[in-house]
């Protein structure tokens, strides 16, 4: 099967295209660049590397979120219209799992995570065994010191894998002292290869309703529903 | 016409509707689907940017293949796919922009960007063909503005408004007069139900200038609401609606036929949202005995407000201008036309 591979949930731009058990070519960029100018072009002069015509695409394999709402949705976008458009599979999989997946020969809990602003992160639990990874605790939106506190609960090595880990280390290591790791700085972007990987037997979502999972609601619709809430209570 | 016929999506999604047209030869409506989000932004009192973008995601595919379904053709078929690439809100733009490319790149078609404005311009073209030199009022939520067309693809702004749009302004009165959002409507309602009897200003700017401002004009509606009140005295609502929507109108209309005669036109469009306003259609009508060799043009309510097929009309002569753009594109909240 060929897979088209895009995850745009960070500042980390990944496209891969993956034929079967062979990665054929993959892009990764680590940049503060626009997404929506590069991706794109990025699909296109990957596919032509790999000559390759997207009608020859039978699945795409789209990083879901967490991550920034904008990213998030520009990779969504492309791949639900794509998928759309051509007629084949689209497998949404989580930003955080494809995250851990680069640290899936650990032996122990791996913890993806990105920056949420103001103390927070989005991250999850996930137990890596012999070359996969299992979601333990679902992808959350949480501070990370109490994050740190609820996994002193685990008593696994654990594993930091992301680009923000260097923002919020401290915090596990103070927490968690030895039983916390974090990852080499070349494992930290996500290798969009490891998400065809990871959407390469699931089932495929419907292309209509298929949309980011944010895990926040916009802040707007947050405060509506707390003033819905305070008029209940009155 | 031995020509062959010119098919062309097109895709807006710069505000708080979901839409894709398919448009024959820039002319005629294949299909024309359009998915508001109207209802979900009414508790918020206003369009918010983020919900807007989540929605766009959820509706994007859903309207395109309504369209295609109700074109009863596949995408292989289209010469090009034309899209709003700004101004509006970006992170809205960027779900048409986006899915536009991907369109574009699967089945390998020209893909055009197209200016809001200049879509709602062209939404007249669906209705009667233009003739040029012509003169465009753009009336929006956003935008208030003259434009003035020697030929196809070329536009001149020739007056704008220095701070808030005719739209705006409605909304901003609106609110002062606690009617629901969103309040243009329910203005030009209650206009007709009273007397323009209330005295508020009228901006003319200086001598000789399509420039407009209105937020003196709304400022003025707040003090005059606010000093009655303070006095115990009531207003009708229906008085000062009328009264508003008076000064404004006036102002565009004069205007308006102002520059019609300055520069010659044979046509003058109505164009934007605004443009479905009742007292600005009937004003600009009467107004128009004045000019009795210039044509106007008002598009039905439907194609005034935001829609793709108007994104399709512009699209299809910019195409036919030779504009393309790359697998680059990217939305622009701040394009000028
Ligand atoms: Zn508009």
């Amino acid at each position: 099967m060929k897979v088209l591979a895009i995850d745009t949930s960070t500042f980390v731009m990944g496209i891969a295209v993956v034929d079967g058990q062979v990665v054929k070519g993959e892009i990764i960029t680590n940049l503060k660049k626009n997404h929506s100018i590069r991706v794109m072009p990025a699909i296109e002069s990957l596919l032509q590397e790999c000559d390759m015509s997207p009608k020859e695409i039978e699945r795409i394999v789209v990083a879901k979120g967490p991550g920034s709402y904008t990213g998030v949705r520009i990779g969504v976008t492309i791949a639900k219209t794509l998928a759309w458009t051509l007629g084949i599979s689209l497998i949404g999989v989580s930003s955080l799992e494809a995250m851990a997946a680069s640290a899936k020969y650990f032996q122990g809990l791996v913890v993806p995570l990105m920056d949420a602003r103001r103390g927070q992160i989005y991250t999850g639990l996930y137990k890596a065994e012999g070359g996969n990874i299992q979601s333990i605790v679902a992808d959350q939106v949480i501070l990370a010191t109490d994050w740190a506190n609820e996994l002193k609960a685990y008593d696994e090595p654990i594993l930091l894998v992301g680009n923000d880990s260097s923002l919020h280390e401290a915090s596990f290591i103070q927490t968690l002292n030895r039983a916390v790791q974090v990852a080499s700085f070349t494992l930290h972007n996500p290798r969009p290869s490891e998400l065809a990987w990871l959407g390469m037997h699931r089932e495929p979502e419907d292309i209509h309703t298929f949309v980011p999972n944010y895990i926040r609601l916009a802040e707007a619709e947050a405060n509506w529903l707390a003033r819905q809430q305070e008029g209940t209570e009155c | 016409m031995s020509e062959k016929d010119i098919f062309v999506l097109g895709i807006e999604t710069s505000c708080d509707e979901t839409a894709a047209a398919i448009v024959k030869n820039g002319r005629e409506i294949i299909a024309n689907v359009v998915a508001s989000q109207m209802e979900s932004h009414q508790r918020f009192g206003g369009v918010v940017p983020e919900i807007a973008s989540r929605h766009h995601v959820e509706q994007i595919t859903l309207v395109l293949e309504e369209t295609m379904r109700r074109a009863n053709m596949d995408v292989n078929e289209l010469d090009a796919i034309a899209v709003t690439e700004g101004p509006g809100l970006v992170g809205a733009l960027l779900i048409g922009v986006n899915a536009a490319k991907a369109l574009a790149f699967a089945h390998r078609i020209p893909l055009v960007g197209v200016h809001h404005i200049a879509g709602h311009i062209y939404a007249n073209r669906l209705v009667q063909e233009m003739k040029f030199p012509l003169l465009a009022l753009v009336v929006s939520g956003g935008h208030t503005e003259l434009v003035y067309m020697k030929e196809h693809g070329m536009f001149e702004v020739i007056g704008e408004t220095r701070d808030d749009a005719a739209g705006e302004a409605y909304d901003k009165v609106a609110r002062a007069l606690q009617l629901p959002y969103p309040g243009g409507p329910h203005i030009d309602r209650l206009a007709k139900e009273g007397k323009p009897i209330i005295d508020l200003p009228r901006a003319w700017l200086e001598e000789g200038s399509y420039d407009f401002s209105f937020s003196g004009l709304k400022s003025a509606v707040i003090n005059t609401l606010h000093n009655a009140k303070q006095r115990g005295e009531t207003l009708r609502p229906e008085d000062m609606a009328a009264s508003f929507q008076a000064s404004v109108v006036e102002v565009l209309v004069e205007k308006t036929m102002q520059a019609a005669a300055h520069y010659g036109v044979k046509q003058i469009l109505l164009a934007g949202g605004v443009a479905a306003n009742e007292g600005l259609r009937t004003q600009l009508r009467e107004q128009m005995k004045r000019l009795p060799e210039v044509e106007l043009v008002i598009p039905p309510l439907s194609l005034c407000t935001d829609n793709a097929a108007m994104i399709a009309a512009a699209g299809t002569v910019l195409l036919q201008q030779g504009k393309r753009a790359s697998m680059a594109l990217n939305a622009n909240p701040s394009l000028l036309l």
